[in-house]
């Protein structure tokens, strides 16, 4: 959906991974905005009627751009840091307990 | 006749005399009114009730089993399934001294005549795991009894609102009431909106009854009580079963709640009620933790001098009748199929004698 | 500027916490430590800037002409704030702000850094939480491909990436065109920007005209607007909107009195204006007022910024829209009241040092009230009339359902609606449905937004996790008030 701009101050690229496929993205980029830099049309499906959504604020407040993060269910991908190595998948409908779930 | 509070107490009353055929109002306050029917914990409970009061036990036994009935004709009348169950509830305990006081409480309260029918069993650790594998290894045992269940308390109070809508009930929002006069065989109820004229009328205010039950020759000295309730975000089926202190609702989030405080009309949350209930919770089911919270709020439970119902229709004033308790979820089947229709009839009926606030005018026997 | 990376590097206590690093907050605590005050600012985001100055220390952008001059007056707002001896946590939510019980006056507030909380206490608290876009409900804006104007913007300011399709921009305000300007010469292909406002609009923005002939936003709208106008295909008069698709927008429906015609695209992005943060002020108590200028629940505040709770004060546009100099003029002079509040300036020296600041104030604020009018949304864009637009996009609430409710159920305000239809409840706590919830039942029931009333706000206003609650102080009284 997205693309970098013509010219662009160069900084270093970071591998990770959104559900399972492998992807780039830039250093000091958020979740949200790599994601829609590789073009990723929807991080996730609603609780309520599993109906697909993308990142709709970029700013915190709209709660759309919700993703796992390394395992973690429901972040905010657009106050998120992307960090080398970040396995980022979509969050289908109600938060998971994960792999920890004592 | 008039119906004062449309929460989940007057929406049942409402909703019991329509079906019975009376023409009925409901007069209720705006948008900003305390209302415990928001703040609710939800649970139709049975267990660790009427200590002091049998039958109060008895009469939150028989709406437990009338629940699944009213349930039915919610459902029927106003087409929003409320999401009642009843799996039976745990009260777990996070030391040998919370399970030793539970099981002393329950003991007492079983020692009373008329308690023979309650059934609950005292469980250990690996008892309660047994039954409920996500709790934690602070949870040396749990109470458990086979009455209690839960709904989705905002379902109630919209099915109920529904229901009553349907039944040609006229619900009036913005008209707080300020005065109630008898006046020829009947009352006129007076407020900023206006003046209405009726036969009868039935308070169920809430805390509001303290101030308008004298004007009609009742008494319902009622108190808030402050409880503060966290929700976390939706998560996946874990829980089925109710508890005093955590629920999951149909919808998927977390409750957790059962602070207590006398804080007059306080509402204010504060944070270290919350950890304390957060830390327990967590305790208690582990995989909690990671969870977000999503809301936290306060309600102001109705308390009565001793924590029991007060049900009386007013000797100077016949016509006016006062119903007030803090578990309206628990008793809405019995008001809308018991008591409802006694007021209608006139006469409240026998299993709620005990119910009146003549109780708090007696010399407490040694 | 002392940076805080973790928590455990908070002081207890701050003579002041300032809240948003936007230019309101920026000013307040960079004048407030030159002032002698402890002050601690904190913000949610990477780095300083707030939504207007998004990334301006860090931003990839490297042609300055694109983002325009404006955007990198930021840069000395946060060069003077790094230059002060103020805390900076970034990354840093605010989840609760409340009085301190053991210390009568003061603050007590709960904060977020690094997935562990604290509690910290203040004597003086500005909130900075600037603004967020007004709701703009229309059929299908929950598709993916549509999103706000500011988020496009964030993602060039941030990230220097632009939608990479075909893109239609709509709606009405400032930003809007500054907005179109920008991405175009990003090169973004703007395939139209479909203009919302009202044209009866202009005849009640008329008696404000004069003010805004004589303000600094002639200037720089004309330009704007003029820069805008020359290169993009202009659809005025556009009186109704839906975006179209099957889980991905494809196109938009534009309604333009009588005559409708879809529009093909890859992104579409709303923007009708911006309405004061309100969520935290709120949930502290302070009160809000509707401003029928602005359509907007306002906090409400006197002329040094101070709340209705004493020792909160508000500034930038949180306290209503004002733009970005403006919000830096009240940050400011919001700063000169708290350090006279602490004692470290004298009432005759805070007027005396605020004067120059508070004239600024009034000059560029001179035209606000125009731009107020001229661009105050159409009411179908506020109350959507198709019954199927969802009004809560968190819980998936829609317009039908809340005017049944208000009309057949007898719902009066969005805390009864809440309880009944569950909108509001979701992650973003109201923020994406609230005005609109309020209109809809203002507008059904046939009272204004002032009467019906806004959401009843608690902590946490932002996203804690039961562990990190769990890991602060209980008090024995809390305890006993549990474990009965």
């Amino acid at each position: 959906m997205f693309r970098p701009m013509r010219e662009r101050a160069a900084s270093a690229t970071l591998a990770f991974s959104f559900d399972g496929q492998p992807l780039t993205g830039r250093a000091g980029d958020t979740v949200a905005a790599a994601l829609l830099a590789n073009g990723i049309v929807a991080c996730r499906e609603t609780p309520v009627s599993g109906s697909p959504r993308a990142p709709y604020c970029l700013m915190g407040v709209c709660f759309e751009c919700l993703v796992v993060i390394d395992g973690v269910g429901n972040r905010q991908g657009c106050l998120v840091p992307l960090a080398e190595g970040m396995r980022i998948e979509t969050q289908h409908g109600r938060r998971q307990f994960g792999e920890d779930a004592a | 006749m008039v119906v004062i509070g449309g929460g989940v107490v007057g929406g049942a009353i409402a909703l019991g005399l329509a079906r019975s055929g009376a023409s009925v109002a409901i007069l209720d306050e705006g948008d900003d009114a305390f209302r415990a029917s928001r703040g609710n914990f939800a649970l139709v409970w049975v267990q660790s009730k009427g200590f002091g009061m049998p039958e109060y036990a008895i009469w939150s036994r028989r709406s437990a089993d009338d629940w699944n009935g009213l349930a039915g004709i919610l459902k029927a009348e106003s087409g929003i399934d409320v999401a009642h169950s009843q799996p039976g509830g745990f009260m777990l305990c996070l030391s040998d001294d919370e399970l030793q006081t539970r099981v002393d409480g329950m003991r007492r309260l079983h020692n009373q005549e008329t308690m023979t029918n309650f059934t609950y069993e005292v469980l250990d650790h690996a008892e309660t795991k047994r039954r409920l594998p996500a709790i934690g290894k602070d949870v040396v045992g749990a109470l458990y009894s086979p009455h209690d269940g839960h709904v989705n308390s905002l379902k109630l109070f919209r099915a109920l609102r529904e229901a009553c809508v349907r039944r040609g009930v006229a619900y009036r929002p913005n008209s707080a009431v300020e005065t109630i006069e008898p006046r020829e065989g009947g009352f006129s109820i007076r407020g900023a909106w206006g003046e209405i004229r009726t036969g009868r009328v039935v308070l169920c205010a809430g805390l509001g009854n303290a101030r308008l039950a004298p004007m009609v020759g009742l008494d319902a000295p009622v108190k808030p009580s402050k409880g503060q309730v966290i929700v976390t975000e939706k998560t996946e089926p874990f829980l089925h079963n109710p508890m005093v202190t955590v629920r999951q609702t149909d919808e998927g989030g977390v409750m957790i709640g059962d602070s207590q405080e006398d804080r007059g009309f306080d509402t204010i949350v504060r944070q270290p009620i919350l950890s304390v209930m957060a830390e327990r919770a967590v305790r208690m089911f582990p995989r909690l933790a990671g969870l977000n919270v999503v809301r936290t709020w306060s309600a102001l439970r109705v308390m009565s001098p001793d924590g029991f119902p007060i049900y009386d229709q007013s000797l100077s004033h016949p016509g006016a009748f006062v119903v007030t308790c803090h578990s309206g979820v628990t008793l809405a089947a019995n008001h809308v199929l018991t008591l409802a229709p006694a007021i209608l009839a006139g006469t409240l009926p026998d299993a709620v004698a005990s119910f009146s606030a003549r109780r708090f005018h007696v010399p407490a026997h040694a | 500027m002392i940076a805080i990376d973790d928590i455990s590097a908070l002081s207890s206590h701050y003579d002041l916490v300032v809240v948003g690093a936007g230019p309101a907050g920026l000013s307040a605590a960079a004048r407030a430590a030159d002032l002698g005050l402890s002050v601690l600012l904190a913000d949610e985001n990477p780095a300083p800037g707030g939504q207007i100055y998004r990334a301006v220390t860090t931003t990839p952008v490297v042609q300055r002409d694109i983002l325009g001059e404006d955007y990198w007056l930021g840069a000395g707002i946060a060069a003077r704030f790094e230059r002060s001896v103020a805390s900076y946590a970034a990354r840093c939510t605010v989840w609760a702000l409340g009085p301190d019980e053991t210390s009568p006056g003061a603050f007590e507030l709960g904060l977020s850094l690094g997935s562990k909380a604290r509690m910290i206490s203040a004597a003086q608290v500005i909130l900075a939480t600037g603004a967020q876009e007004r709701p703009f409900p229309i059929p299908g804006w929950t598709l993916p491909g549509v999103m706000t104007a500011g988020a496009a913007q964030i993602a060039l300011k941030s990230a220097g990436i632009v939608p990479a399709g075909r893109t239609a921009i709509a709606g009405c305000g400032p930003l809007l065109y500054l907005l179109a300007g920008q991405l175009a010469a990003a090169g973004t292909e703007i395939v139209a920007v479909l203009d919302t406002t009202p044209r009866a609009n202009w005849a009640k923005a008329l008696a404000a005209l004069p003010d805004f002939l004589r303000s600094p936003y002639l200037a720089k709208g004309l330009k704007l607007m003029a820069k805008a106008r020359r290169s993009l295909r202009f659809v005025s008069g556009v009186t109704g909107l839906a975006a179209q698709g099957d889980r991905q927008l494809s196109g938009v429906r534009i309604v333009r009195g009588s005559t409708a015609e879809t529009l093909a695209c890859d992104t579409l992005l709303l923007h009708q204006g911006v309405i004061p943060s309100v969520n935290l002020a709120s949930a502290a108590g302070c009160a809000l007022d509707f401003d029928e200028t602005q359509h907007a629940f306002v906090p409400r505040v006197d002329a040094w910024f101070a709340s209705s709770v004493g020792g909160i004060a508000i500034a930038g546009d949180g306290a209503g829209i004002g733009g970005a100099e403006s919000a830096a003029l009240r940050g400011e002079i919001a700063a000169f009241d708290a350090a006279r509040k602490l004692g470290r300036l004298s009432e005759a020296e805070r007027d005396r040092q605020a004067a120059p600041f508070q004239a600024e104030l009034t000059r560029r604020l001179r035209g606000r009230r125009f731009l107020d009018l001229l661009y105050k949304p159409a009411a179908q864009f506020l109350a959507p009339p198709a019954d199927e637009t969802i009004v809560c996009r968190c819980e998936e609430v829609t317009a039908g359902q809340v005017r049944d409710a208000a009309s057949r159920l007898g719902v009066t305000g969005p805390n009864q609606m809440k309880a009944f239809l569950r909108c509001g409840m979701g992650p973003c706590q109201g923020r994406l449905c609230g005005p609109t919830v309020v209109e809809l039942i203002a507008q059904t029931r046939g009272t204004t937004p002032a009467e019906t009333g806004y959401y009843r706000l608690r902590p946490p206003v932002k996203p804690v996790t039961l562990a990190e609650l769990a890991a602060l102080p209980p008090t024995d009284e809390a305890t006993k008030a549990v474990v009965r």
